[in-house]
């Protein structure tokens, strides 16, 4: 739709827009970052610092940010979509080639007040710029070749400078979130298909390139891989991590240990507790009980977000907000499986718990385009 | 532009369809991460619960051996030594300074050591269960006395390890190097460390095949599990899992062949280096004076460490890789063969030296002032004449001999497990421009056709240049022999491209530099008739200057070079000699050179017949001084064990 043909009349002006934001999933999205907080203030041994007070501010302007933006009609945003990816496509270029250096890889800019990770912000523009695309393209080209063949590469330039960094979990979230939008997009069914198809051919490849010059990962990935499928191969490196992590998970049981009663993550047994594996320590604590109640938080947001998404006549508005909450969903679904041995071990945080800037900031911006979209919708 | 409204609700019923089937898979998905949650969490709850709650699992890395180095016979060249040390649980010991009070009471401890267990100490603050080393490489008296005052010192425990141990000494200090405590700068260097590293004051390898066989000689940790109770106390133990030992190494090194060099080279800062002319088997590659790389294992005082440091003979420098030298008239061979090569010479042409050359308004003198008269190829390289060198460089141009040295060896940068291995310098036109910014002169071609200028060759260049010349293969030097028992098979060495015509007429008049009565370096000839060897002296000026060596400081003396091969039929072993500031290569290098060159062919001390026999008795006398000094060494070495 262009953006004449939205019916003004229809849609809440000025303050007005307040009443028609999405009020039960900004509660659930508090919720899920007080359950952070929460933890942060465990995990600090009782203690605001260092984690749960930065953590709050930062959720205090993310939430800030979040309205600024939901006050502001979705059609400015569709409009700049394709600017924001090339900023963000612009940043992940600075990045490899001025980021800092850390852990073997370059991620991150250091803006000041908070280390940027333009990886973070690609995982939305990315949705942005393809639901404005589908929202332009006529639906009876969307499953074309040619017209099929841009957004795959639109996806592909992120990727491919993301996996150079090298980050292979972002990389592969943003191949799955990018392929989930022209999905719902409506492409045919037979691209996912071969798309499918020649994965499981590139995994094979990947295995067999190992120790050959042509090796496509790093040794470090193919351990973390080895781990994965068997985490007693190596106790003490990243299968230390696995172990640990289900030991302390496992150990909850029904009612957990109490909050800040977790043996396991006051022993320091566990890594990166106040980041990747924060939710090793809810679980802990929490026991199953805690555990599904964050689940299903999270299940909700998703059904809150799908639902405005489906009855929001926007081309643009509804892939954008279906687009979000499965990027949303990938956060939540990869660390999940990762702290319970489902997955190998990946650098993906849990959202709006982890500690940490980045991906707390764009999840609220994210949040905010799927509020703007609401309050904008015609009703 | 106006949508239809069949465009529209075309792809809204879309979206809505595809819409709740991505739905229908997250919630499936998020069903899937609960179910597996509550197996976990309430039916496995009892497992976990065990293993976490009273019974707490603690995981401790076992250290594996560390692969030990060997020389061609076996001969242990770096082993491990049980040794001893004290590490204190911050965890455990409650009160850390009263039972570090207490510790001090008990064994001698300095304040060195403690303050340095302090620091260490702060530093892992975050984790306290991590145990620190107190004192390293204690006496077995001092363990026992803790182990009686156990009840006294909690957290303390006396542990067991393996630590270096190099029983020949600086004999090998320059190839094998030595093992220290990895360091923060180590760790920055690498890309996901191995656990093991992160030990306190593991050992890694530094220098020499040590550090650049680190991977293959560190093998892969084991881990025990032991199942602590809420004291820490251990139960029992869970499961252990025995490290694999790093791989045994074995060098095409003759220890004994090694032993005798460094002695012969004695307190002379030089260097010598023989191979294998059949499989490029480095025997010996020596470099003096040495050091005892023992030092540096236990942490060398600073005391020591600037008395090496500061000695002008440099003691640490491994000079037969890592230096790079003026080859001098050891180069001639490379001029030579570049003619015959080229064609602009047979060996029969003459060229008349009158003691100097003439060319772009500049002279260049050669050795003898008073000149050689009328030259041919034999006789340039008995007389180690220059006129002759220059008058063909001319005719040869720089690009030729270039391609030759480096045929030859010269100026690569050889693949061999030792620190630092240098490139040297084979000058070319492209070179000088890209490196100077400068034309090649005609005199700077004159200067390399003798090794001088700008040329650079390491020691281990020379030899191989020399074998090279004597069997006419493109030998590669090696310098491990195997891996773990398993012999890597020595490169068979292709063809030079040299034909092998002119490489014979170089090697007569190698020959000749040796055995004819006018050789340059006929003093060290050997006369027993199958081994006869053929050689080169070479001089290599430091600095410019017309007065005699004995008449300047050490420092600015020529350096002394002598490259041979022998037996002069069947070429067996190549060897190089360079004494820094020696003086000239036929009275310094080559009976150095001679000596060394005897002693690999018979493999020990040869019959007194391979003299000359004016010097026969004075060679045996000498001999027994380096057997004297070679035993004391032995002597001192096992009472230090």
């Amino acid at each position: 739709m262009s953006y004449l043909e939205y019916n003004v009349k229809y849609v809440p002006s000025g303050a007005r827009k307040i009443l028609y934001l999405n009020w039960p999933l900004i509660l659930l999205i508090t919720a899920a970052a007080s359950a952070g907080f929460l933890m942060l203030y465990s995990v600090a041994g009782g203690s605001l610092r260092p984690y749960a007070w930065a953590q709050m501010i930062r959720f205090g302007m993310g939430m800030f940010a979040m309205f600024v933006i939901a006050m502001v009609p979705i059609w400015f945003w569709r409009n700049i979509s394709a600017v924001a990816y090339g900023i963000s496509i612009v940043l992940l270029l600075v990045v490899e080639l001025f980021g800092t250096v850390g852990m073997g890889a370059q991620r991150w800019i250091d803006i000041g007040f908070m280390r940027l990770q333009p990886s973070e912000l690609t995982k939305i523009t990315v949705v942005m710029l393809l639901a404005a695309y589908y929202d332009w393209l006529p639906v009876s080209k969307t499953s074309r070749p040619l017209w099929v063949f841009i957004p795959v590469m639109l996806i592909m330039i992120p990727v491919a400078l993301v996996l150079k960094q090298p980050d292979l979990g972002t990389a592969l979230l943003l191949m799955i979130g990018g392929g989930a939008v022209m999905f719902m997009a409506g492409v045919h069914w037979a691209y996912f298909g071969v798309v499918m198809a020649s994965g499981a051919g590139l995994i094979a490849a990947v295995f067999n390139s190992r120790g050959t010059p042509w090796q496509l990962i790093k040794d470090y990935q193919f351990r973390r891989i080895d781990t994965f499928l068997d985490p007693s191969s190596d106790p003490l490196g990243a299968g230390y991590h696995i172990t640990q992590s289900k030991i302390a998970l496992g150990s909850g049981g029904w009612t957990g240990k109490g909050f800040m009663q977790g043996t396991q993550t006051r022993l320091n047994f566990l890594p990166e507790k106040h980041t990747d594996f924060i939710f090793t320590t809810l679980a802990e604590e929490f026991g199953f009980i805690g555990g599904v109640s964050l689940l299903t938080i999270y299940g909700l947001i998703i059904v809150f977000c799908i639902a405005t998404a489906l009855s929001n006549r926007d081309r643009y508005a509804s892939l954008l907000t279906l687009g979000i909450a499965m990027t949303f969903f990938l956060f939540f679904a990869v660390n999940m499986s990762m702290v319970m041995g489902l997955a190998p071990v990946v650098g993906v945080p849990l959202p709006l718990v982890s500690y940490g800037g980045s991906a707390m900031l764009v999840l609220l911006v994210a949040f905010g385009l799927v509020q703007s979209a609401h309050v904008h919708k015609q009703r | 532009m106006r949508r239809s409204e069949r465009d529209t609700s075309l792809s809204h019923r879309r979206i809505t369809r595809r819409g709740l089937i991505v739905g229908g898979l997250q919630v499936s998905f998020i069903a899937l991460l609960a179910a597996r949650m509550r197996h976990m969490q309430v039916n496995q709850a009892e497992e976990f619960r065990l293993l976490a709650e009273e019974n707490r699992i603690k995981v401790r890395l076992l250290p594996p051996a560390r692969g030990l180095i060997m020389d061609r016979e076996g001969t242990p060249i770096a082993t491990n030594e049980p040794s001893y040390r004290i590490v204190i649980v911050p965890e455990d010991a409650g009160d850390v300074e009263e039972v570090l009070t207490r510790l001090s009471q008990i064994i001698e401890l300095s304040d060195d050591e403690l303050n340095r267990a302090r620091q260490e100490m702060e530093r892992t603050r975050s984790a306290p269960f991590l145990p620190v080393t107190i004192a390293d490489r204690v006496s077995w008296d001092a363990i026992s006395k803790v182990a009686v005052n156990a009840p006294a010192l909690p957290g303390i425990t006396p542990e067991v390890g393996l630590s270096r141990k190099y029983p020949l000494g600086g004999d090998f200090a320059h190839i094998v190097g030595y093992v220290g405590p990895v360091s923060d700068y180590d760790l920055s260097k690498i890309e996901e460390p191995d656990q093991l590293l992160r030990i306190p004051r593991f050992q890694i390898g530094k220098v020499g095949v040590e550090a650049k066989m680190e991977d293959m000689l560190r093998g892969s940790a084991g881990a025990k599990q032991e199942e602590v109770n809420a004291a820490g106390r251990v139960m029992r133990e869970l499961d252990r899992r025995e490290g694999i030992a790093g791989a045994n190494l074995q060098l095409t090194i003759d220890h004994k062949l090694q032993s005798y060099i460094q002695a012969r080279l004695g307190s002379e800062s030089a260097s010598a280096v023989v191979i294998d002319c059949e499989t490029g088997d480095i025997l010996a590659i020596a470099s003096a004076p040495s050091f005892d790389p023992n030092l540096f294992v236990r942490g060398i005082s600073v005391s020591d460490y600037s008395i090496l440091r500061d000695n002008d003979h440099r003691p640490l420098a491994s000079k037969t890789v890592q230096d790079a030298y003026p080859p001098g008239s050891t180069f001639k061979m490379v001029t030579a063969l570049a003619g015959l090569e080229a064609g602009v010479i047979t060996s029969n042409d003459t060229a008349y030296c009158p003691g100097h050359f003439e060319v772009g308004g500049r002279r260049f003198h050669c050795w003898k002032r008073g000149g050689h008269g009328s030259m041919d190829l034999i006789s340039s390289l008995r007389h180690s004449c220059d006129v002759y060198y220059y008058d063909l460089a001319l005719k040869v141009g720089i690009e030729k001999i270039a391609e030759t040295a480096r045929k030859l060896g010269l100026g690569e940068r050889f693949d061999i497990p030792m620190s630092a291995v240098a490139e040297g310098l084979t000058p070319d036109k492209e070179w000088k421009l890209q490196a100077r910014g400068a034309e090649w002169l005609i005199g700077d071609t004159v200067n390399a056709s003798i090794g001088q200028g700008f040329v650079l060759s390491t020691p281990l260049q020379l030899a191989v240049m020399s074998a090279r010349i004597a069997t006419g293969r493109k030998i590669m030097p090696r310098l491990i022999k195997s891996i773990d028992g398993k012999p890597i098979e020595p490169e068979a060495g292709e063809e030079l491209g040299i034909s092998e015509d002119f490489l014979r007429q170089v090697r007569r008049g190698m020959f000749a530099v040796v055995n004819n009565r006018r050789g340059t370096a006929y003093k060290s000839r050997i006369e027993d008739e199958a081994n006869r060897m053929a050689g080169k002296t070479g001089t290599a000026q430091v600095s410019n200057r017309v007065v005699r060596n004995d008449e300047v400081p050490w420092e600015e003396r020529d350096h002394a070079l002598f490259v041979n091969f022998a037996p002069y039929e069947r070429p067996k072993v190549a060897v190089s000699v360079v004494v820094e500031h020696g003086g000239g290569g036929s009275s310094t290098a080559a009976p150095i050179a001679r000596d060394i060159t005897l002693e690999a062919l018979f493999k020990g001390p040869p019959p007194p017949e391979a003299y000359p026999s004016a010097d026969r008795e004075k060679k045996m006398e000498e001999r027994r001084e380096i057997e004297e000094r070679l035993n004391a060494k032995e002597a001192e070495g096992s009472t230090r064990a």
